[in-house]
């Protein structure tokens, strides 16, 4: 998807929907362009047609650079100018984080951002006592905060580290963010703007398109496509989870 | 029924009328797919009638939530966020009423029926500054403030209107 | 032998009531201190994103551990026929229930949301461990009540086996499953080990006996009641036996991890370079929880010192909560393996050492929850006929002459 069908209105995207849904009746499957094919219309959910995912170059990814992680604070008002104040550093949430890798045998440095990886497995849903840890149809795994007690049982099942507590009362929260004390949170893979058929804040403001976002599961998607010419690798694949966000370079 | 509720409702009745072919207008050839949209009342009506969303406004926010959050259906009707674009307070001093003071609708009756949400720990408690719904004068909502004079500074309706549609 | 005879406390002498305040004071700073974090956040506590889990989990597992343990009495008596212990079958009981209740208390308060405990109740995901436990925690407080009542019952007591053999079985699978909520925790590498669960067995056997000693020998002291050389004897062998089962397991662990290569940084992080954890780690747990006590019960002549083994006990106590520190907040404190091989840098403690300070609202819930299962015991010992009114050797030793 462009930049600039990323920036069209909320009018135009419903347009696109209908669009799309008058498309897929009179057109064959598969002419349909795969920017349509993302927008679902508002009251049609989610579905397992899908799996989103994203893939990661990480020899384009730059050191120093962390466009992605600040598109992500700014979509959903977390980090340094965020609304945690009392919190420590340490108890500041962090929906994406870049690392920085120095083989030890080599001593090749690397960088990369690491968020959620959308296990098809998630072992933060095995774990979750009231089911509030879940994974949508489409694979995107989310809190439903509003049934979340904050046991943080999914903190500690998760590999990846990718979920953070928040330790204090908040006001002013982005409408697209509801965020609150008590309750555990972590990247949504920017569900409200995939259910809209846009990209993720993230990959939209890689400055090196080092970052795909697409449909696992449609062959013919742009992730598919370079995962099937190039590969891609899970970070901890050998512990089987599956995940949606896969490493080219690692 | 108090003679002003049975003139919203008149509002009401005829905002959905005026608002059928606008929406033909958008949608264009499109229109073998119409959606009614009860929201889009340029007066201001709610999204269900006054009546129904009285009594059972909790029953749609919970249902809604769950379709949402659980199933990404993200229809409008029902959405938190959109109570909020329309149902707002301005106060003296250019802010929006806040969750928890007497001015904020959701705060209103809850007060007085002694209901707790806890809602807004979460959820933005004020409008999104880019889809507040209405000038201080046509907000359906003041609430207590409605008497006092607001300083211009919102968004003008015809054009927060017209985009969020 | 003599018939065994049960008899409610008086409960209204001075030491009674200066108990019962000191007990509620502590209760109090307990829930004062989960009132603030509800009220203002989990940011009052030393516990962050990379400690999740805290002081209050180190005293709440502990408490359910021992909670299972402390019914061990109870279940030798009925289920393994072992007359001697039958006098205090009821108190291992009532012990059981209040343990039990004391640590919930603190899991509970210490949730984010602790206000949506009805959520905890209605939703539940089957495939979780937690929900799991939170279903066996409540059987296990049905089971051992019908058991206690089969007891205290006379028109009952025909049922006392079955309800005493089913207890004893809930009471494995409840350990069971209090070990597997670290066992099952794949990306830790200091858990992840089927160990665990027998692990947690035999130390509950060791934490629970611990608490069932001091709480019988107070309780006999404070209300003049006898209590024989014959029980203790057998009682402070016992725990012998399961200090050294949980030492003989603990070996089992840490050698099964020192065999596998993933496993060698955590271990000599917990073992050899881990500070605190490692210091309480062999202090704590092993010299002092461990090898003292067990010195103490099977010394010839410490071992018949009543202020002695009393003293072993509560060293078992002080050991059983550095065994949860270092196993909770040690194994957290040691970075996941994301990228094996790697060196790892970044904004979210990636790759180093995390640091926990515990704070005092997290003591003092952790305390107060202590407290609160001994509150139910000291009440529940003045209404109900939980204390035998002798342990003295005659009535517990069916061949004493
Ligand atoms: C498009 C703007 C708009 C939206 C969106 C909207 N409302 Fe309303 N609502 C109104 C209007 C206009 C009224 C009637 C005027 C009045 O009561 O002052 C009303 C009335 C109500 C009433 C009855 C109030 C009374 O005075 O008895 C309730 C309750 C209510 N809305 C709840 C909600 C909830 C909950 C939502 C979100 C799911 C919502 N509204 C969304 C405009 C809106
Ligand atoms: C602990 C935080 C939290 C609390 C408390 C909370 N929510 Fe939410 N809510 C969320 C999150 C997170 C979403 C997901 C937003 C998204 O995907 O766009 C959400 C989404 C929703 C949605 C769908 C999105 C929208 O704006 O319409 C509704 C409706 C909703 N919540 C209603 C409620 C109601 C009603 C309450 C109070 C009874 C409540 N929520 C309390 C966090 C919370
Ligand atoms: C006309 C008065 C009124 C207004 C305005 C109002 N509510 Fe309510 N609400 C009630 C009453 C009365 C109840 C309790 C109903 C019951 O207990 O059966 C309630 C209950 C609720 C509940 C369920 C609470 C529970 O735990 O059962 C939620 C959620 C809720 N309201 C959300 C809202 C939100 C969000 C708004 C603002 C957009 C709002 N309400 C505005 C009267 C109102």
């Amino acid at each position: 998807m462009d930049k600039k069908s990323n920036q069209t209105d909320q009018a135009r995207r419903r347009f696109f929907g209908q669009v799309a849904a008058v498309a897929s009746l009179t057109v064959a499957p598969g002419v349909i362009l795969q920017q349509v094919a993302h927008a679902r219309s508002p009251e049609e959910p989610a579905s397992d047609k899908n799996r989103w995912g994203i893939l990661i170059n990480t020899n384009k990814c730059a050191e120093g650079c962390d466009a992605c992680v600040t598109a992500c604070q700014d979509e959903y008002g977390w980090g340094p100018n965020g609304p945690e104040t009392r919190s420590s550093d340490l108890q500041k949430a962090q929906w994406i984080r870049k690392v920085k890798l120095t083989d030890k045998q080599t001593g090749h440095v690397q960088t990369l951002p690491l968020m959620c990886q959308h296990c098809e497995h998630p072992p933060c849903v095995d774990v979750c006592p009231t089911g509030a840890s879940m994974k949508r149809a489409d694979g995107i795994v989310l809190v439903d905060k509003h049934i979340c007690i904050g046991c943080r049982y999914c903190m500690m099942a998760c590999p990846y580290k990718a979920r953070s507590f928040i330790h204090e009362e908040l006001h002013d929260q982005k409408v697209n963010a509801p965020r609150g004390k008590g309750t555990v949170e972590s990247c949504t893979l920017c569900v409200q703007r995939v259910d809209a058929g846009r990209q993720p804040a993230c990959v939209e403001a890689c400055p090196e398109q080092a970052m795909i976002f697409g449909d696992l599961k449609d062959p013919e998607s742009a992730i598919s496509r370079e995962l099937r010419e190039n590969g891609g690798e899970q970070i901890r694949a050998d512990l089987g989870l599956n995940t949606g966000i896969r490493y080219q370079g690692l | 029924m108090t003679v002003g509720q049975l003139s919203r409702q008149c509002i009401l009745a005829a905002g959905l009328l005026l608002a059928l072919p606008a929406l033909a207008d958008e949608t264009g050839p499109l229109a073998v797919v119409p959606k009614p949209r009860a929201e889009a009342n340029p007066e201001f009506g709610c999204v269900r009638p006054e009546e129904d969303m009285r009594k059972h406004h909790m029953d749609y926010l919970m249902v809604h939530r769950d379709d949402t959050l659980r199933r990404g259906i993200r229809t409008r009707d029902f959405s938190l966020a959109e109570c909020v674009n329309c149902h707002i307070t301005p106060k003296p001093d250019g802010q929006y009423a806040r969750f928890g003071e007497k001015e904020h609708f959701c705060s209103s009756c809850h007060t007085y029926a002694a209901v707790r949400i806890d809602c807004f720990e979460c959820h933005r408690d004020t409008p999104d500054p880019e889809k507040v719904r209405e000038t201080a004068q046509q907000n359906p909502h003041r609430g207590l403030a409605a008497d006092s004079n607001h300083p211009a500074g919102i968004m003008p309706v015809s054009a927060t209107v017209g985009e969020a549609r | 032998m003599k018939k065994i005879r049960y008899s409610t406390i008086k409960g209204n002498s001075a030491g009674y009531l200066a108990l019962l305040a000191l007990l509620g004071a502590f209760a109090g700073a307990g829930l004062v201190a989960a009132y603030f974090m509800e009220h203002y956040g989990h940011y009052i506590t030393g516990m962050n994103n990379q400690i999740v889990w805290g002081t209050p989990h180190v005293f709440a597992v502990f408490l359910i551990v021992a909670a299972s343990g402390a019914l061990n009495t109870a279940s030798i008596a009925s289920v393994f026929s072992k007359t001697a212990y039958k006098p205090l079958a009821r108190l291992s009981g009532l012990l059981a229930i209040a343990l039990l209740a004391g640590g919930l208390m603190i899991l509970v308060l210490d949730l984010g949301r602790a206000d949506r405990l009805v959520v905890a109740m209605t939703y539940y995901n089957f495939k979780s461990i937690f929900a799991w436990n939170i279903i066996l925690y409540n059987g296990f407080f049905l089971l051992v009540a019908i058991y206690l009542w089969t007891m205290m019952d006379p028109t009952m007591s025909r049922y006392t086996k079955t309800a005493g053999v089913a207890a004893f079985v809930w009471r494995l699978i409840l350990t069971t499953g209090t070990g597997s909520i670290f066992g099952f925790l794949v990306a830790r590498l200091a858990y992840n080990e089927a160990i665990m669960a027998p692990l947690f067995i035999v130390m509950s056997f060791a934490f629970g006996l611990a608490i069932l000693i001091l709480v019988t020998m107070a309780a006999c002291k404070w209300t003049g009641r006898p209590l024989g050389d014959a029980l203790m004897r057998r009682l402070k062998n016992l725990l012998g036996v399961f200090i050294a089962g949980t030492l003989l397991l603990l070996l089992a662990y840490h050698l099964t991890k020192l065999y596998i290569t993933q496993y060698h940084g955590v271990e000599a992080f917990i073992l050899r370079d881990g500070g605190v954890y490692t210091q309480l780690f062999w202090l704590g747990w092993i010299l002092l929880g461990s090898l003292v006590p067990l010195a103490i019960v099977y010394h010839p002549a410490w071992g018949k010192n009543r202020s002695l083994i009393g003293f072993a006990a509560t060293l078992v106590i002080l050991g059983g909560l550095a065994a949860m520190y270092v196993i909770i907040i040690g194994g957290q404190a040691y970075p996941l393996l994301i990228f094996p091989g790697k060196e790892v840098v970044s904004s979210f403690s990636d790759g180093v050492i995390n640091s926990y300070t515990p704070s005092l609202p997290e003591f003092a819930l952790g305390v107060g929850g202590f407290a609160v299962a001994l509150i139910i015991v000291a009440l529940a010992v003045k209404v109900l006929q939980f204390l035998p009114e002798s342990l003295a050797d005659e009535v517990v030793d069916p061949h004493h002459k």
